[in-house]
């Protein structure tokens, strides 16, 4: 396996493998091209079993040539659980669903995975400072990863973020920077700070080694699937990174031989308060209308989604689509997921539970499918998307008063049997 | 109206080296064509079947173009037009 360079995917131009992320002849994305030409399958899934418990036994398919040891800093996210999810899916009228938890990662989202790359990424090629954009579970990472491997911090969010995803980052001790503006105001700033700081912004400047790690969220899935692919996947579209990332993925391990069958349906879900691919996607344009989010769902919020024309492509060519969903919608989904799982999401999650529902819904899922659902957040860094959306039943101590004003109104659980 | 159009890193190769340059236009269009006529290796890398490349994004005074007129925008003296990627984040 070699490590072929960045590689422009509008117009192929070729660059070294450093921090840059535009292509100077038509200003595309760059990304990471690999040779994987005499890869044995066999070998490669013997590899990936004999690694790590985290993503580095994915190391093959990730952007580095070689990996001391001591690059790989400590907080090693990733094999979160894939956890079968038959209440939900018989509340749906489903077959087969599966929950890929992200939540279950160092600091609570998939964030993890691309920080993780990104650092590692940026202690290779020398930096001492790191920084980022965030809509928040990326403030948090890059804050835990940084401290995690002593490198300097600076993290800016949209200054109106909810107060757990700040605590959560301002805890590991960065420079928390409340940019007063939207994300997409945020990651202006960042573009401008990036040409005039020495900084590695993970999802600037580093965003092509970055984007990478979104790729193991599929690895995963497919190894815990017993090597097979789902039918369908579900997932969040903020940028469109993860979604598309994870398409590539199973692109490359099925073109590879990892893996059999064909590139599963694509499902993209946002929230209606910013939905500018889903609204792309229902008006059969190929690239996103920006739009200025307002949403529950913040960690989605990005107006003008860097991945949208890809997400788009990746949506229709694998017969899938993207829907948005309301912020009632996004409440309901959490709490779906929460009483039939028992796995509390984030407002990203209650987002992409409330899109299954939209597809089983219109019956766009058949029974006998197999579906992934990508949850990508832990629901206590959004707290007040569930605020007063619950009633405790205050009693006196009593066997009494708990029989009368409790027990004789305690239904069984939602789809229990 | 007399504009300042900044350039970033990636596309200063087609400039010289020069990081923003003064020009005269009503619009952004204007400006961006007074920048392409001192320039001319900047039309083709930026733009397309004459719009804007989709991972191009232009902003006046801060605001993305796209909220405004597009290319159309009218400008006023002393306004500052940006060119940036659009490939960052998320």
């Amino acid at each position: 396996m070699a490590l072929e360079g960045l590689r422009c995917k509008e117009c192929g131009a070729a660059y070294a493998l450093d921090a840059r992320y535009v292509c100077e002849e038509c200003f595309g994305p760059l990304e990471v091209a690999y040779d994987h030409s005499g890869l044995d399958p066999d070998e490669a899934r013997r590899r990936i079993q004999a690694g790590s418990a985290g993503i580095w036994r994915y190391a093959d398919f990730l952007p580095f040539a070689e990996r001391p040891p001591s690059w790989r800093h400590s907080l090693e996210p990733g094999l979160t659980p894939l956890v079968r999810a038959d209440r939900l899916a018989r509340e749906l009228g489903l077959g087969e669903v599966w929950i890929k938890n992200d939540a279950a990662n160092p600091t609570h989202s998939f964030k993890d995975r691309v920080v993780t790359v990104a650092i590692t990424k940026a202690r290779e090629l020398g930096f001492d400072t790191v920084a980022c954009a965030s809509t928040g579970n990326l403030a948090n990472a890059v804050a835990a990863h940084a401290a995690a491997c002593s490198l300097r911090s600076f993290v800016f969010v949209p200054a109106d973020l909810e107060e757990q995803k700040l605590l959560a980052t301002s805890v590991y001790g960065t420079r928390l920077v409340g940019i007063r503006g939207s994300y997409d105001d945020v990651n202006r700033l960042c573009t401008e700070l990036c040409e005039a700081r020495p900084w590695a912004f993970v999802n600037v400047n580093l965003r092509p080694y970055y984007a990478e790690g979104s790729k193991t969220l599929a690895y995963e899935t497919i190894e815990q699937l017993g090597w097979q692919l789902p039918d369908r996947i579900v997932c969040p579209i903020a940028s469109g990174s993860l979604f598309t990332r994870i398409g590539r993925a199973i692109r490359e391990w099925i073109e590879l031989g990892l893996v059999e069958g064909r590139v599963p349906t694509f499902n993209g879900a946002q929230a209606a308060g910013c939905s500018p691919v889903a609204e792309a996607f229902s008006h059969g344009w190929d690239a996103c209308r920006p739009q200025r989010p307002d949403t529950i769902a913040k960690s989605l919020a990005i107006g003008d989604p860097a991945d949208g024309p890809y997400a788009l492509d990746l949506a229709r060519r694998t017969g899938g689509g993207v829907d948005s969903v309301s912020d009632e919608e996004i409440r309901a989904g959490i709490r779906l997921l929460a009483e039939t799982t028992g796995i509390f999401t984030e407002t990203a999650g209650g987002v992409t539970v409330a899109a299954l529902a939209r597809l089983a819904e219109r019956r766009a899922i058949d029974p006998t499918e197999r579906v992934v659902v990508c949850i990508t957040g832990e629901g206590l860094k959004t707290l007040d998307a569930t605020r007063d959306s619950f009633a405790i039943a205050e009693i006196d101590p009593t066997i009494e008063a708990f029989e009368v004003e409790v027990e004789a109104t305690s239904p069984l659980p939602v789809g229990a049997r | 109206m007399t504009v300042t159009v900044k350039i970033p890193a990636q596309l200063r190769g087609a400039t010289g080296g020069e990081d923003e340059l003064e020009v005269e236009g009503a619009t952004v269009g204007e400006a961006l064509d007074a920048v392409f006529d001192q320039h001319d290796g900047l039309r083709q890398r930026i733009t397309e079947d004459g719009g804007l490349r989709r991972f191009v994004n232009v902003y006046v005074s801060g605001e993305d173009i796209r909220f405004k007129d597009g290319l159309e925008t009218e400008l006023d003296d002393g306004d500052e037009v940006q060119i940036l990627p659009a490939v960052a984040g998320g």
